[in-house]
């Protein structure tokens, strides 16, 4: 290959060589970059919420008029009963939230009761003994809730003082990383709870906390407050008919009662939809814009380099007379273009670390990965040969014969 | 000549069609990506109340001390009750106002419908005048309703139409969770995007609330808040441990017309701080900080970080996009050097050929701003896809926009045109005659 009859030609119009180098370069920031948005995003929206998701629906109930707390208990536990009398429907239970929902409650946990910095935050869920077969969480170790570990907790009255908590795996291999979690104890606020059980995976309801998406605790109470969920597995295939029956099963209960129109009936498939529509939308974005972005690098390099087979046709038929072949034309052009590629990708590479580390400081966007990058420098490599492959695949078929022809 | 050089132009661009379409394209689409995701960034980051937003300010107080695991000069972004109510009293500002937000049920008349949930605020009736609310009926609740924990409400058009099929329902009655309100005002459409006063609670891009009441009697009637709660420690328990304690979810409004008046503020609230160590109930001084609106928007982190950075990786699109258009053009305009030779020959001087081929750009400038339009119009139906229901409602395309998209594509192919004018009008017609 004959590099330095290439360099010179290129010396010859050095503004489209730079022209395409600059925007190979740009291109390549720019898709590293949105490439490594996406894949955050994706594995942001892929993590497990530990639920089976497929057949829950959560409602959201708001009891009407001043009611003594005490009797919203009787209130929840007659809904409950209704609920899971109702055709098509597994298992139910109330809370105060559910993973993903957005809207929740934490608490640091300490192990010692006069530890000054707490030893884990963690999202509080009320939960009753079917909360496990409701929601479909694994328990790995310990036991489930008993039904006679349910007590009532009045929200304004009462302190939260749980006898027995079960906790996420994560949690507890915060808490305790060397030994097991079940039998120990841990003092949520002031007061100390045993831990006595432990399930795979239960996500908080919120996204990006720092201190971790799956640090949960379930607590045995039922929260007698005017507004709870309610979270009802159904049989398989039976969630659209439960979704209209349920609303209108807890009406003919108790009139008494608001069920948001928005909102107020979801099933766990929308709840999740709106938890990750953001990231969602940034990663449809982000590939939108990388799919455009390389279709006009391609198209621009098309353009500029027939425009220069086409000036230079005169001397390919003078290089053709004088014995080159096809193939040593067509190589030219890949030559070049590769060589003006390296050019680009190289300066590419360091727009794109400077890209990524002016967004790490602005935006709190992660470092890139240098795979990201080299993958990246790869693509728009074989991108460009592909590009220069029709034109010069024209300029090697110019005949001899066009050295002899006056322009 | 204007018109001879546009014809020059078009007949030019008609030459090579594949490569016109191209230039067209490119510019098109990145002219559009940035247009649409600049039309959602101006819809979040506006300033709600431009008349006003220097005159109103957020006080806050550090009420949970060092060592809380925030970073420093991470103030809790709300107001503990025992502060609000000290603030209140002193009433150091022209007009001050707490607010939070209420949850309650709308329960209708009849025996068989169903009650409404119902969204609101507890706040003064200052709250009115300070944030220039427009009413439709009556007016807001007067002074002694504040004093008095008297039992009015100011109602939305939108609750107002549902309950009352739009008709002054001024002195009417209406029922929230088991008690009477007597309606002092309805208002108009009125829902600032952001919701300023409320961006601690939510996206602050929401829907309109549905009644405001005095703060007092949603205080007598212990309605707690709908809104966030943070507490450092547990509360004691029971209503009134609640109010006293560090929780923090009270947001405090004052309006200070003049400079003079936020430093007479700040120092009230610097003063206000070292009393309460003074006073034994902290032992620290806290920080305390005044911001007006725009400064507690980026404080509060309103504008989504999403909306930043699609703007800008939109924004780097529409250069590269230029960049290919600057080479597409010189490719094209450097294939007719030697027509510009003979132009030049004949006496055009450069000025001329600037002109020509300027003018040359202006149109594919144009065309790729049609394009860029109608793209334009279908990225705003798909911002729904990509942001946030609550954002992406808020982006429309209006007359400024479809101005600027056309504006931007124009100006932007210029730009990327000169560069390749210069080199035309550099060619040396001697050269290029002798050449032919």
């Amino acid at each position: 290959m004959q590099i330095k009859p290439i360099l010179t030609a290129l010396r010859h119009h050095k503004a489209g060589t730079v022209l395409i180098v600059v925007q190979i370069a740009l291109t390549l920031a720019i898709v590293c970059n949105a490439l490594f948005i996406i894949h955050q995003r994706v594995a942001q929206l892929s993590q497990p919420s530990g639920l089976e998701e497929a057949n829950l629906i959560r409602i959201q109930n708001q009891w009407v008029g001043k009611a003594d707390d005490k009797a919203y208990g009787s209130l929840m536990a007659t809904d409950l009963a209704t609920l899971r009398r109702l055709p098509g429907v597994a298992d139910a239970y109330a809370t105060n939230s559910v993973p993903l929902s957005g809207g929740g409650w934490s608490m640091s946990l300490r192990l010692k009761a006069d530890q000054s910095a707490p030893s884990a935050q963690t999202a509080i869920y009320f939960s009753d003994d079917h909360t496990l077969s409701t929601l479909g969480l694994k328990l790995v170790a310990g036991r489930n809730f008993r039904a006679d570990d349910i007590r009532p907790m009045s929200a304004k009255d009462d302190l939260l003082h749980p006898a027995v908590i079960i906790v996420t795996r994560t949690l507890a291999d915060k808490l305790f990383p060397t030994s097991t979690a079940v039998g120990k104890t841990v003092y949520l606020a002031n007061h100390v709870s045993t831990i006595i059980g432990v399930v795979e995976r239960m996500q908080t309801p919120w996204l990006g906390m720092s201190w971790g998406s799956a640090a949960s605790t379930l607590v045995p109470f039922r929260l007698l407050t005017d507004g709870t969920n309610y979270v009802i597995r159904t049989q398989p295939g039976q969630l659209d008919r439960v979704r209209r029956s349920a609303p209108e099963a807890l009406f003919a209960q108790n009139r008494m009662r608001v069920i948001p129109d928005q909102h107020g009936v979801e099933t766990f498939r929308q709840i999740r939809a709106d938890a990750y529509a953001s990231d969602r939308g940034m990663a449809i974005l982000m590939a939108v814009i990388c799919v455009m972005l390389l279709a006009i690098t391609a198209a621009g390099i098309v353009g500029l380099t027939s425009f220069w087979v086409g000036q230079r046709r005169k001397q390919i038929g003078v290089r053709r007379a004088l014995g080159a072949t096809r193939g040593d034309i067509l190589s030219y052009f890949l030559t070049e273009n590769l060589l003006i590629g390296m050019g680009g990708v190289l300066l590419g590479i360091a727009l794109a670390i400077g890209l990524n580390l002016w967004m790490v400081t602005r935006f709190e966007m992660q470092h890139l990965s240098l795979w990201y990058v080299l993958a990246g420098a790869v693509a728009l490599l074989l991108l460009g040969q592909g590009a220069v492959l029709a034109p010069a695949l024209r300029a090697s078929r110019v005949p001899p014969v066009e050295a002899t022809r006056s322009v | 000549m204007f018109a001879y050089y546009l014809q020059l132009g078009l007949r030019s661009l008609r030459r090579n069609p594949a490569l016109t379409a191209l230039m067209v394209i490119a510019i098109g689409f990145g002219v559009a990506a940035s247009m649409t995701t600049y039309a959602v960034f101006r819809a979040v980051s506006g300033d709600p109340i431009p008349w006003k937003s220097g005159q109103l300010f957020v006080p806050q107080i550090d009420s949970w001390g060092p060592g809380q695991g925030r970073q420093a000069g991470d103030l809790p972004d709300a107001l503990s009750y025992t502060d609000a109510m000290a603030l209140m009293r002193a009433h150091v500002a022209h007009r001050q106002t707490v607010i939070y937000p209420v949850g309650l049920s709308l329960i209708p008349t009849g025996q068989t419908a169903k009650p409404i949930a119902a969204h609101g605020y507890a706040t003064y009736t200052d709250f009115f005048s300070m944030f220039d609310v427009p009413f439709l009926y009556g007016s807001s609740w007067p002074v002694s309703d504040d004093t008095g924990r008297g039992n009015a409400v100011v109602i939305t058009r939108k609750l107002n139409q549902r309950l009352f099929g739009g008709a002054d329902s001024v002195g009417k009655v209406i029922n929230l969770d088991g008690s009477d309100y007597r309606v002092s005002g309805v208002i108009r459409d009125w829902n600032p995007k952001p919701r300023f006063f409320d961006v601690a609670n939510g996206s602050g891009f929401g829907g309109e609330a549905d009644f405001y009441m005095p703060f007092t009697r949603a205080i007598d009637l212990q309605i707690g808040t709908d809104g966030n709660n943070n507490c450092t420690k547990v509360a004691a328990a029971g209503w009134d441990g609640w109010l006293h304690s560090s929780c923090v979810w009270i947001a405090y409004w004052v309006e200070l017309p003049t400079a003079a008046a936020v430093a007479r503020y700040r120092d009230y609230l610097k003063g206000y701080a070292a009393d309460q160590r003074k006073s034994g109930r902290f032992d620290w001084t806290p920080a305390v900080r005044l911001s007006d609106v725009s400064q507690w928007l980026n404080l509060q982190h309103v504008v989504p970080p999403e909306t930043r950075v699609s703007m800008l990786i939109s924004l780097g699109f529409l250069v590269v996009c230029l960049v290919n258009t600057i080479g597409l053009l010189l490719a094209k305009f450097m294939r007719r050097a030697p027509e510009i030779g003979v132009r030049r020959a004949l006496g055009a001087s450069r000025r001329e050929i600037y002109k020509q081929f300027l003018l040359e750009a202006a149109a594919v400038g144009l065309a790729g701003g049609v394009l860029g339009l109608l793209l334009t119009g279908v990225g705003m139906l798909g911002v729904g896809l990509v942001f946030e229901a609550d954002v992406a409602r808020l982006a429309h395309m209006n007359l400024s926009l479809v101005m600027l998209t056309v504006l931007v594509a124009v100006v932007a192919t210029l730009l990327a045109a000169l560069y390749p004018t210069w080199r035309a009008a550099s060619v040396q017609p001697a050269w290029q005659l002798k050449s032919n």
